[in-house]
């Protein structure tokens, strides 16, 4: 008898807090397996964001950072120009990334920055209890949009990666999801494309991944329900896809 | 050919969200009805026609699911 | 420019802001972040092309928010670094700030202050103290900060404030103005050129681990109580600050009969006053404070046993006199001599001010109540 899933070594191998069904725990694994299969895991620098993942400092078996609220890709400008032997991976949700953060990401971006974005877009705020998101959708609810969003008092939902792509320093930009098994092999695969980018110097490559919040969809009484909310709704405003691959 | 598996489900780690349950092609995970030390009811092998796919410990947000190919 | 970077006796005549960024560059700066802002814009401008020189990297961030937090990431490798601004774009650092201070990083920042609130105005002014010493960001921390009060001590400051910085693991100020970041006067170089190839890597420093064990730099811990714990650890490299770090300049005190209290560039004008005052007789002496925190309270508290009245000096509303209040605990008058929103004060006025409360007996003298 033999066991066919060992857990990466670039992960510790403990329980993790975030809700059930949450799509960080099978991201956070997978990043870990491209850790351990392109041996980079000493050499790798995580930056934890503000957001649920915010611990994710603690649960990556590597030198860890923890920073400022939407600062990841200025962070990681720090590190990587410092120590450019380093491999940078900057994880950040939508309020990170897109909200208080864009200015960080599209200059990151610009610059051609040697980095590695993980991009969880969940459309909703997960930590601080479920506040629009600059991705929250049209007619969804949130606690800040209680009859659903709407556009004459939010406007739009912004797509990261149809933003990123429009600039010349961007390399690489990936939307995957993660609610079935077809997305989580996509997504493993985007990750590890995006991690050679920044061994091979590349350059600037982020991973946009479409994944589940049962807890601030309404959901914690049936967490994979949450699924549904992406295959029907999310992938028709959000895409998957490459939107730009270059060398 | 299809291989023969067998699942062990952790359930100390296990959330009881069912993602397993949603993608296993064989339906052959189900909700076990006596609750977990974290309150809990885990996921549960019924005990035959695994085939060893993977699915369910790659959709697992929580490392609960070892996959056995016997 | 014709200068012998590594010659120490030649004399060089600088402007304030290029003397700094040279200074930060000789000891160890080799990277640096920071976004154009009058009257700082040479310290950046030079970064820019003298840091590549020596191995060093230099970004032009997109914001001052973005400088700080690539500051964060470039000092949590023990890297060297450095960002600079003037007191807007000093406003817009401070959470960064406040993150670096809770996770012990290093770093070097310069603020060559400008008149505010607001826009304000780009002329020289000193109202940042309270920003600078009472924290400035959220939480309970303190920044080393060091006045310099002219071009050579722009020059001397960097190396001691990345000694005080690693040896600590404490952020480090250098709060300048706009007179002095744009005044030009000849330097020599005095401070030792730091080697950073011979610099020994700390044991909290990230970066590439071979097999090491896991370090992580963070700013929180929400477990009950441990929180406290940090900071009152940290408290005990605060108090050894304060007692082994101070610095502060004195000029013709021993006989003084009243004592100006002045930093930077009124430390200047304030020189010029009390010999200007000794002409006319009054005893008149300067005490300057070099580090603003840790504030050299107990020699001012010493003084004031003898010397009863103190004349504070700032280009403010009138923020250090908090801090020279605090040090002489009631035992002399304290009285003020202030000009905000960047008006630059002029020896004959402090002279008048001198006269007024020493020959006029004026008690509890202001020039803004």
């Amino acid at each position: 008898m033999q066991l066919l899933n060992k857990k990466p070594k670039s992960l510790f191998d403990v329980q993790m807090h975030y809700c059930p069904g949450c799509g960080h725990g099978i991201v956070h694994r997978l990043v870990a397996e491209v850790m351990d299969e392109l041996n980079i895991r000493e050499r790798t620098i995580f930056i934890a964001p503000v957001g649920c993942s915010v611990f994710a400092d603690m649960y990556f078996n590597c030198d860890a950072i923890q920073g400022a609220h939407g600062r990841g890709p200025a962070i990681a400008t720090g590190i990587k120009r410092s120590k450019p032997d380093t491999i940078v991976i900057s994880y950040q949700g939508d309020g990170d990334l897109a909200s208080i953060g864009m200015a960080e990401i599209v200059h990151a971006a610009a610059r051609n920055e040697n980095i590695t974005v993980v991009f969880i877009n969940n459309a909703i705020y997960g930590m601080t209890g479920g506040q629009m998101a600059p991705t929250t959708l049209i007619g969804q609810k949130s606690t800040t949009t209680v009859s659903g969003r709407d556009p004459k008092v939010n406007g739009y939902p912004i797509k990261v990666c149809e933003l990123l792509s429009a600039l010349e320093g961007t390399r690489y930009a990936e939307r995957t999801t993660v609610h079935n098994v077809a997305g989580v092999i996509k997504t493993k695969n985007a990750i590890k494309k995006a991690i050679k980018n920044q061994i091979n110097n590349v350059g600037f490559s982020i991973v946009e991944i479409l994944s589940m919040c049962p807890t601030n969809w309404g959901l914690s009484n049936n967490p994979s329900q949450a699924i549904k909310y992406i295959d029907e709704q999310m992938v028709k405003i959000f895409p998957p896809g490459v939107y730009k691959d270059i060398k | 050919m299809p291989k023969t598996g067998r699942i062990e489900v952790d359930t100390d780690r296990c959330k009881g969200c069912y993602l397993c349950i949603d993608v296993c092609p064989k339906k052959c995970i189900e909700k076990s009805d006596t609750f977990s030390k974290s309150g809990y009811y885990p996921a549960k092998y019924k005990g035959s026609d695994c085939i060893a796919c993977l699915s369910c410990s790659k959709i697992c947000p929580d490392m609960a699911i070892n996959v056995y190919e016997l | 420019m014709s200068m012998n970077y590594k010659g120490d006796i030649m004399k060089i005549l600088m402007k304030g802001n290029e003397a700094l960024a040279e200074g930060a560059i000789r000891s160890g700066c080799r990277f640096f972040a920071g976004y154009p802002i009058t009257p700082q814009n040479e310290v950046p401008e030079y970064m820019s092309w003298r840091l590549p020189q020596v191995g060093g990297r230099f970004v032009q961030a997109e914001s001052e928010v973005a400088a700080i937090n690539m500051i964060f990431g470039a000092s949590s490798t023990a890297t060297r670094a450095m960002t600079s601004s003037s007191s807007p774009g000093i406003s817009l650092k401070q959470e960064g700030i406040s993150y670096c201070a809770g996770a012990d990083l290093p770093f070097l920042i310069a603020n060559v202050v400008r008149g505010g609130p607001g826009l304000g105005n780009i002329a020289g002014s000193q109202g940042d103290y309270f920003q600078a010493t009472r924290g400035g960001g959220h939480g309970d921390y303190r920044l080393f900060v060091m006045a310099p009060n002219g071009v050579q001590e722009m020059a001397d400051f960097p190396y001691y404030c990345y000694e005080v910085a690693f040896k600590y693991r404490v952020p480090a100020m250098i709060l300048a103005d706009g007179v002095i970041g744009q005044m030009m006067e000849s330097i020599e170089w005095k401070t030792p050129e730091i080697d950073v190839k011979l610099l020994k890597e700390p044991d909290w420093a990230i970066g590439v681990n071979n097999g090491r064990e896991k370090r992580r730099i963070t700013s929180y811990d929400l477990r009950e109580g441990m929180l406290e714990r940090m900071i009152i650890e940290r408290v005990k490299r605060y108090k050894e600050i304060e007692e082994k770090e101070v610095k502060w300049e004195e000029k013709m005190i021993e006989d003084a009969d009243i004592i100006l209290v002045a930093y930077g560039t009124s430390a200047r004008v304030s020189a010029s006053a009390i010999k200007m005052a000794r002409e006319k007789g009054i005893k008149a002496g300067l005490f300057r404070p070099i580090t603003l925190w840790p504030y050299p309270k107990k020699r001012l508290n010493e003084l004031a046993n003898r010397v009863k009245n103190f004349l504070v000096v700032e280009m403010s509303l009138g923020q250090m006199i908090e801090d020279v209040k605090l040090s002489i605990e009631g035992k002399a008058n304290v009285h003020l001599h202030a000009r905000p929103g960047g008006s630059l004060i002029t020896p004959e006025e402090v002279l008048d001010s001198i006269i007024k409360i020493t020959k006029e007996g004026v008690k509890n003298y202001a020039t803004i109540k």
